[in-house]
């Protein structure tokens, strides 16, 4: 029996992750210069489109398929292609249709490889960007999501990951898979392919602020889904973590906004776009193990952490141009180790934290969970980014990276304004060009 | 004849408009500048990284008057945009050979 309020409610949440995608093109398209918006929303699109097929290709079955072995992959020709998956299922399931569950999955696959285009912005060929983006879901994204998302079943024989089943770490919605993989393969591209030119030197403040704003805003409304959904039943779990997720998001804009009130004089609109994302990313895998109270502690510490660890970059000089290793990754091992201190046994994943009375095996095990994924990402990622740049190469040409690469990469401009009231410098815009050779050569 | 220009502040443009409009002028050309005098600029902060803006948004505008008026308009501008404050702007004149009105073919202070 199809299990209707369960099977709306993922369909629902796997359509709020999907938005997720196009909200963080805006979140980070607003934050580059007007040159490159484009492009740095270009990669976000690209993401959609190549991993969306590559799930239902092949990733899907690498992610969900009957383990190989060790936990450690599934089984790629076992769902190739979604065979298999278009009779109803729903038995042995749980009342879930495989399809829900294959289209909420999908939503994550996408937006994990689009989360790692914020450490590149401005300055990489959208060619190798997509190339990337294949690779490394194959060989990074897919095998993690299995360790990680997929559990074992004892009735259907389905053998799953070996975080998730073996250590049996506590990673509700992707803190690991999602956040902490992504972050360190951004650390570990932006070391790659180099800083943006007059990185540290030029200003390169945000155009567009309102789009960073309601990109976050999308973010977080998609969020509801990506965590509660992650409940994959319209449940008291899925409630609890939509409360969760709301409030740690809401302290950690306080948070920030503190750190940057006592440090730099001012509470600034980027820096509460900035808090809201830095909470999510904290609570995600946190969201089921923590009551309210604690995803308030969690959420405040993390919106503190995060503002303070997006300097890093100037300090150790590498240019990770929106800051993906200080919000993902920071904040995700901020959120699966609080883990370790907050988890209260009464929260529906049932676990016991350390201040819980649970002493510090489940830190341990949340450690071990983090540094595993961490690892294989930084070990992988490093790999692809070498090959890539012997082989295709990542920069374009200088000339073309100052003058904008929206123009170079998509003969395309952002923005038909001419003179920018209050800019600096020449303006970044386009000219406006006249000619309508496509018209002409129509009519002829 | 003398061109005008004036580098003013922005909210100031409606006021001196006006200004000139009473004096008697007919036409002007304005356009949106940027650049920075004694005031210099002012600093931005993004995710804690300071940002030192140097080019502050200015108003440029330009009239064309006849020998005779060069004087008044002048004072009607400064009168105008001044707040007494730094970042105020410049005004300056410098002598034309030649003006042509482009509808008429004109020449000269027929053509202002």
């Amino acid at each position: 029996m199809v299990d209707t309020g369960a099977t709306a409610w993922v369909l629902t949440s796997a359509a709020l992750v999907l938005l997720m995608t196009p909200g963080l093109a805006l979140f980070y398209g607003g934050m580059v210069r007007p040159k490159s918006v484009l492009n740095m929303m270009m990669m976000s699109f690209g993401a959609l489109a190549l991993i969306g097929v590559l799930w239902v290709l092949y990733g899907y079955s690498m992610a969900f398929g009957d383990d190989v072995g060790g936990g450690l992959l599934g089984d790629p020709t076992q769902y190739l292609g979604l065979k298999g998956l278009m009779e109803d299922t729903t038995s042995e399931a749980g009342g879930l249709p495989a399809m829900a569950f294959v289209g909420f999955q999908a939503a994550f696959a996408i937006l994990t490889v689009a989360l790692i285009s914020g450490a590149i912005a401005d300055r990489v060929k959208f060619s190798t960007w997509m190339v990337f983006a294949g690779i490394w879901a194959t060989l990074v994204y897919f095998p993690v999501a299995h360790w990680v998302f997929d559990f074992s079943n004892d009735e259907t024989g389905h053998v799953g990951g070996w975080i998730a089943n073996g250590i049996e770490a506590v990673d509700f919605a992707g803190g690991t898979a999602v956040h902490i993989n992504a972050g360190v393969a951004g650390l570990v591209l932006a070391i790659i392919i180099g800083k943006r030119r007059g990185f540290g030197r030029e200003p390169m403040r945000p155009h567009n602020l309102p789009l960073v704003m309601l990109g976050a805003g999308l973010l977080w409304f998609g969020w509801f889904g990506f965590n509660a959904g992650s409940a994959l039943g319209a449940n008291n779990t899925a409630s609890v973590v939509w409360v969760n997720t709301l409030v740690a998001t809401s302290a950690a804009i306080l948070g920030w906004l503190l750190t940057e009130r006592l440090r730099d004089g001012h509470a600034t609109s980027l820096g509460a776009a900035s808090g809201a994302v830095a909470g999510l990313v904290a609570i995600t895998p946190a969201c089921s193990a923590l009551n309210p109270i604690g995803s308030i502690v969690v959420g405040a510490l993390a919106g503190v952490l995060c503002a303070l660890a997006v300097g890093l970059k100037y300090k150790f000089g590498y240019d990770d141009s929106l800051d993906v290793v200080g919000v993902h990754l920071v904040g995700g091992l901020w959120g699966t180790l609080a883990i370790g201190f907050f988890a209260v046994e009464n929260a529906p994943q049932g676990a016991s934290g350390l201040f819980d009375g649970g002493g510090l095996a489940l830190l341990g095990t949340q450690a071990v969970g983090a540094g595993a994924v961490l690892a294989y990402s930084a070990v992988l990622t490093a790999i692809i980014g070498f090959a890539l740049k012997a082989v295709m190469g990542w920069r374009i040409p200088e000339e073309d990276e100052v003058s904008g690469i929206d123009q170079h990469q998509h003969a395309e401009s952002g923005y038909d304004l001419v003179g920018s009231f209050g800019g600096h410098g020449p303006s970044a815009g386009p000219v406006a060009r006249s000619t309508t050779r496509t018209s002409e050569g129509a009519q002829a | 004849m003398k061109l005008i220009t004036a580098v003013i502040k922005p909210h100031k443009l409606d006021d001196v408009k006006s200004a000139l409009e009473s004096f008697g002028v007919q036409g002007m050309t304005v356009s949106e500048a940027s650049g920075y005098g004694r005031q210099r600029g002012h600093t931005e902060v993004y995710r804690g990284a300071e940002y030192t803006v140097d080019m502050v948004p200015k108003v440029r505008l330009e009239v064309l008057v006849d020998d005779l008026d060069a004087t008044g308009v002048v004072e009607a501008v400064v009168k105008a945009a001044a707040t007494g404050r730094i970042g105020d702007g410049k005004v300056w004149v410098v002598p034309v050979d030649d003006v042509v009105r482009v509808r008429t073919g004109e020449h000269g202070a027929d053509a202002l």
